[in-house]
């Protein structure tokens, strides 16, 4: 990591730290930024950084949230019988529901991730836009197919357990795990992207066919790429289903045109296949998405749609993308006046 | 000499057009295999049919005595033998160096491989084969900024990088500026004799081929016309009528 960098991510921290400190009154939408972070982040290893540019990322958020609800009941209780009072005849002690919790966060992101490498065997098979195409159709129907499922509440959806404490004692305890979920998220792709899967999934976006040739395990990288996306997409989506209280199919778990395409107009903004596009990129987003639906409601749909068409007609290499082209030095990107492999030190005479 | 790859009876259609009709031929372990021919003679389709880049209709392809007809071009890759293409293809937007380094090779590569950081060997042996073709300078930028040539060479490093057993090579010098081609005829050669590695090479420039293969086949019209040492290939009636279109 160079200096610059190691001061953004500690002025993220810190951020993440002194946020709700500062400005408690906006501790909500402050966890709903990193949930935000996390999805242009998980999205952009997919469509930034492989080229896979999947329009159907959230079906792993729905799944996570489900995956959890599910748990979170079903380890103390019927979930048919639960789903079909809409949760008002049962109660959950506090320790039944912290168990529930931890243990439905982690199955939301196991379970999801499970359930993108089974999909990844079929749907890898796609490419380019069709890939785009066929997984928006998952996304859209599970919307559908869930709100049909009776088991977990059809298109009524789910109450999920009540908090057991404070209306304040939640929203921090939710605003920690979703800032800690966005942060391990942050701090896992920097990871993998130093080691050589990195490069692998870079170059099956610029050329797969030759990937291939080259001998690459193009389809295991693949499905270890969605695979990844998945786990941290459904542990956003078990976190987001607890701090609204309420999944239903279409709006909440299953939100194709909302937060759906919110992560790759995210992702894009930033600069697609950086690694600190999609969080600026998100940050910025989500800032001007509030403050429009604050200031200028009515106007707010037009306003994103503006950022989306002046960004994909005008600027497509995002800000992150822009700044690489305006200074290349900067990113690395230079001739080296050196002649030989073997020490620096002969300068070329040029 | 032992025959690395072992073609028999190979044919290939694209709907109604015959690419290859019953091509047999081997390629010497450890040489410099030619293959020429007219333009649409079937010289890619038939390379293409060897590294498994589409099913054949019929015939057998042997790679050390292996029959890889059925395999697909990952695995016949990670056998061991590599092709680089007509129209060059690199990784354009990630640098030389990232190219070279993506290009190790994965015959014994385990899942958890791919999360291996990238060592300060391999970082090195990068460097050192973009110097050995000349891009050393240019090693930090983006691989799509180089010029045609230069992306040839590339491609050819990233070949290397992969110690291949045998290298497929689709017209390497074909756009490459006249006083570089013998530059790489030179590289071609060393590559040959320094690393051990067996070559198969589709030529359009009769004068390189003929310097650097040790054996020629020629097709035409999908069918192999001719096999033999550059000067028999040079003089045999049938290669030059197949040139000039005499039929």
């Amino acid at each position: 990591m160079t200096s610059i960098e190691k001061k953004y991510t500690l002025g993220l921290l810190a951020f993440g730290i002194l946020g709700p400190i500062l400005f408690p009154d906006y501790t909500f939408q402050i966890a709903i930024l990193w949930i935000m972070v996390l999805f242009a982040q998980t999205w952009d290893a997919m469509g930034g950084q492989m080229g896979y540019n999947s329009l159907g990322n959230i079906f792993f958020f729905g799944c996570g949230m489900y995956i959890c609800a599910v748990t979170q009941i079903g380890l103390f209780h019927d979930v048919g019988e639960y789903t079909s009072a809409t949760g008002s005849n049962v109660t959950f002690t506090d320790p039944q529901y912290y168990t529930g919790l931890a243990i439905g966060i982690v199955f939301a992101g196991v379970g999801s991730a499970v359930i993108a490498a089974c999909l990844g065997w079929t749907v890898f098979g796609l490419r380019g836009p069709y890939f785009a195409i066929g997984t928006l159709g998952i996304a859209l129907a599970a919307g559908e197919l869930f709100g049909a499922w009776e088991w977990v509440g059809g298109g009524g959806g789910i109450a999920l357990p009540v908090y057991p404490g404070s209306g304040d004692g939640k929203s921090i305890l939710f605003y920690c795990l979703s800032f800690a979920a966005a942060m391990v998220t942050f701090a896992f792709y920097k990871w993998l992207f130093s080691t050589r899967f990195g490069l692998s999934v870079n170059a099956i976006r610029d050329d797969e066919s030759k990937a291939d040739a080259m001998g690459l395990h193009t389809l295991r990288h693949k499905t270890v790429a969605w695979a990844c996306s998945a786990f941290f997409l459904g542990i956003a989506g078990a976190l987001f289903g607890n701090l609204t209280g309420f999944i239903e199919p279409l709006e909440v778990a299953f939100p194709t045109i909302t937060f759906g395409i919110f992560m790759v107009a995210m992702a894009l903004l930033g600069g697609s296949g950086t690694f600190w596009g999609p969080v600026l990129g998100a940050i910025l987003f989500h800032i001007i998405k509030e403050a429009t639906w604050t200031y200028f409601l009515g106007w707010q749909w037009i306003t994103l749609g503006l950022i989306i068409i002046v960004n994909v007609v005008y600027f497509q290499q995002g800000l992150v993308g822009w700044m690489q082209e305006k200074w290349p030095e900067k990113f690395g990107i230079e001739v080296d006046r050196g002649t030989s492999a073997d020490g620096d030190a002969k300068e070329a005479v040029l | 000499m032992t025959n690395v790859i072992e073609v028999a009876g190979v044919s290939k259609a694209y709907g109604g057009v015959i690419a290859n009709h019953q091509v047999s031929m081997v390629v010497p372990a450890g040489g410099i295999t030619g293959l020429i021919g007219p333009n649409g003679s079937g010289k890619t389709t038939l390379f293409n049919s060897i590294v498994g880049f589409h099913p054949i209709d019929e015939g057998s392809i042997k790679f050390e005595n292996k029959e890889i007809s059925k395999m697909t071009v990952q695995e016949i890759a990670r056998l061991g033998m590599l092709r680089t293409f007509q129209q060059t293809r690199i990784y354009g937007k990630m640098n030389c160096i990232q190219n070279l380094l993506v290009s190790i090779p994965h015959r014994n590569a385990k899942f958890f491989d791919m999360f291996t950081p990238h060592e300060k060997e391999l970082t090195d042996k990068a460097e050192h084969l973009l110097e050995y073709v000349g891009l050393y300078q240019k090693r930090k930028l983006p691989s799509g900024d180089l010029s045609f040539g230069q992306q040839k060479l590339l491609e050819f490093a990233m070949a290397l990088m992969n110690e291949p057993k045998v290298l497929l090579l689709d017209e390497p010098t074909a756009g490459i500026n006249p006083t570089l081609i013998n530059g790489l005829i030179d590289r071609l050669r060393r590559a040959n004799t320094d690393f051990g590695i067996t070559l198969f090479v589709i030529e359009h420039n009769m004068r390189v081929v003929m310097n650097l293969a040790d054996n020629i086949y020629c097709l035409a019209h999908g069918e192999m016309l001719a096999h033999g040492k550059p000067e028999d290939i040079q003089s045999d009636q049938r290669v030059i009528d197949a040139y000039l279109g005499a039929h």
